[in-house]
């Protein structure tokens, strides 16, 4: 049996308490450092997009990347979230007699919350950890340095022509997610349970004012950008990612990281912008 | 003959992802002439990679002075940078082709970014390489559809491009067959001898290298354990040289030097 005197004691708490606060430093020292890497990161993402040769073919793929190439998923989720706004709506209205504004609940709904919300997660997950994994691999192959040793800048020539994309596309798409919607609510309500056509049509116009249109595209300009930099920057610096891992397995465990910081961040600066702007 | 390339006191630790500090290299000096051929040879981890990482700066230095053509590299700013950087063509251990273009696209990425040449003439530049390296007829194939000696010989079209006055080579024969590996290495004589680039080849394969190399450079625990022209190694009376030569080359420079003495 261990006999463990005062002093021992003292010493044991000392070193465990001088060990947490090592690591609080440490984890303070990397936050910071990985926050003014990310700053740094869209500051030259930004500025790229200025610099000459422009890169029209690229950007033009990235649009067909970022937007084409998420149609289908914004087709269903869209849908079938207007579907079940306008059954749930009809529901709860129903009880207070107040069917007739069910197009004004799924539309508003949609454009100022659900539409750009949802549009930047379906995004986050189908390109943005694709982009992740990309610039994960070309950094971990060397393609970036062969950029850098050529003298090209990877921010103008990969980065870049992302966020242009995602800015332009990202708002297209929330804009397409309303419509469907907006679609889907009238399928459900009307169609299904009988809510008059002329109501939630009109429903939705009175109600539906300009601000609440410029307070989602402003939400899925905001979202678009945040998603493409969380997502190229976590994959651009996957080295310096701590407890990232090396090779292959780094670039899984950063795009993993990066999805989920984008969507903490979409839910997070959705709020903020709501705070600001309603 | 001024040095191209000089390094002066150059010392780089990193901080491992544990918070250790490694020391790579430790106050390092060497020049590098127009025209020569330097070997930077060393065990993993003795700083071989870093070294021309900082010559790219890629790195920046903890301490020391690096200078290009007399350019002190770490204290210009980004358009200077960018000129030093053409004045280098890099082969990387992995070739570092972009997978999602084709040959073609891959060794015209130069032209195309750092030249104002029309379409037509990248590409009879590249056709020109492309043939030199027996790489006609390869143009649409994509980097995944090559050999490992072909992505090797791509990597160096592209880094041929802007006709680098130095060229450096990273590990240029990991993973090749030794048919393949002498190939290579005739390739890059006889593309030095036309162009006239001074290289740097960071190889563990010191008897294929030797034979290239106008002085050799041994790192070990961050310093330079040996840095002297091919002869000065292979008679040297000094035992780490010795047993460098014991190791690195085999018996046959070894009972050479026996009896040469």
């Amino acid at each position: 049996m261990f006999i463990v005197s005062g002093e021992s004691w003292g010493r044991i708490i000392f070193t465990m308490a001088f060990k947490a606060l090592q690591t609080l430093g440490d984890s303070t020292i990397y936050t910071v450092r990985d926050l003014g890497r990310m700053a740094v990161f869209l500051y030259h993402g930004l500025v790229g997009v200025f610099k000459r040769p422009f890169r029209g073919y690229e950007l033009l793929r990235q649009i067909k990347f970022i937007g084409a190439g998420s149609l289908v998923v914004i087709f269903c989720v869209s849908a079938s979230t207007g579907m079940v706004l306008g059954l749930q709506g009809y529901y709860s209205l129903h009880k207070f007699g107040a069917e007739g504004t069910l197009g004004s609940v799924v539309s508003l709904t949609l454009i100022m919350e659900l539409g750009p919300v949802l549009t930047a997660l379906m995004v986050a997950g189908r390109a943005g950890s694709a982009m992740c994994a990309e610039l994960g691999i070309m950094r971990i192959s060397e393609q970036i340095d062969a950029l850098e040793c050529m003298a090209v800048d990877p921010f103008r020539f990969l980065i870049s022509p992302k966020f242009l994309a995602a800015v332009f596309v990202v708002p297209l798409l929330t804009a397409l997610f309303d419509v469907i919607g907006i679609f889907g609510g009238y399928i459900a309500g009307v169609k299904l349970m009988g809510v008059s056509s002329g109501s939630y049509l009109q429903g939705m116009m009175s109600s539906v004012t300009n601000h609440d249109l410029q307070l989602g595209f402003v939400k899925s300009v905001v979202f678009g950008l945040l998603l493409v930099w969380i997502c190229t920057g976590r994959g651009y610096f996957v080295r310096e990612i701590r407890g990232a891992g090396f090779g292959a397995e780094s670039v899984s465990r950063v795009t993993t990281q990066a999805v989920v910081m984008t969507s903490i961040a979409v839910l997070v600066f959705d709020y903020l912008i709501t705070a600001v702007m309603l | 003959m001024n040095p191209i390339v000089e390094f002066k006191n150059v010392s780089k630790a990193f901080v491992g992802r544990n918070g250790g500090v490694q020391k790579v290299l430790d106050s390092v000096s060497f020049t590098i002439a127009p025209g020569c051929t330097t070997v930077i040879a060393g065990g993993s981890g003795q700083g071989k990679s870093v070294t021309l990482k900082l010559m790219l700066r890629l790195l920046q230095p903890d301490e020391g002075v690096i200078t290009v053509d007399g350019q002190d590299i770490n204290s210009i700013g980004s358009k200077k940078l960018a000129d030093v950087r053409t004045k280098f063509g890099v082969l990387f251990q992995g070739a570092a082709l972009f997978d999602s273009m084709p040959v073609y696209d891959n060794v015209a990425l130069p032209l195309r970014e750092r030249t104002k040449m029309t379409e037509q003439e990248i590409r009879a530049q590249v056709s020109e390489t492309l043939e030199k390296l027996e790489l006609l007829g390869h143009e649409e194939k994509f980097p995944a559809q090559l050999s490992g000696g072909m992505q090797k010989r791509v990597g160096l079209a592209r880094a041929l491009q802007l006709k680098p006055e130095i060229m450096l080579f990273d590990e240029p024969t990991t993973g090749l067959d030794p048919v393949m590996t002498d190939e290579i290495y005739r390739l890059f004589a006889r593309t030095q001898k036309n162009i006239g680039y001074a290289s740097v080849i960071v190889s563990h394969d010191i008897p294929k290298v030797f034979n290239l190399a106008d002085q050799v450079i041994v790192l070990d625990g961050g310093k330079i354990d040996v840095f002297a022209n091919p002869e000065e190694i292979q008679w040297s009376e000094k035992k780490h040289i010795q047993e460098f030569v014991r190791t690195t080359m085999g018996e046959i420079y070894q009972s050479c030097n026996t009896e040469g003495r």
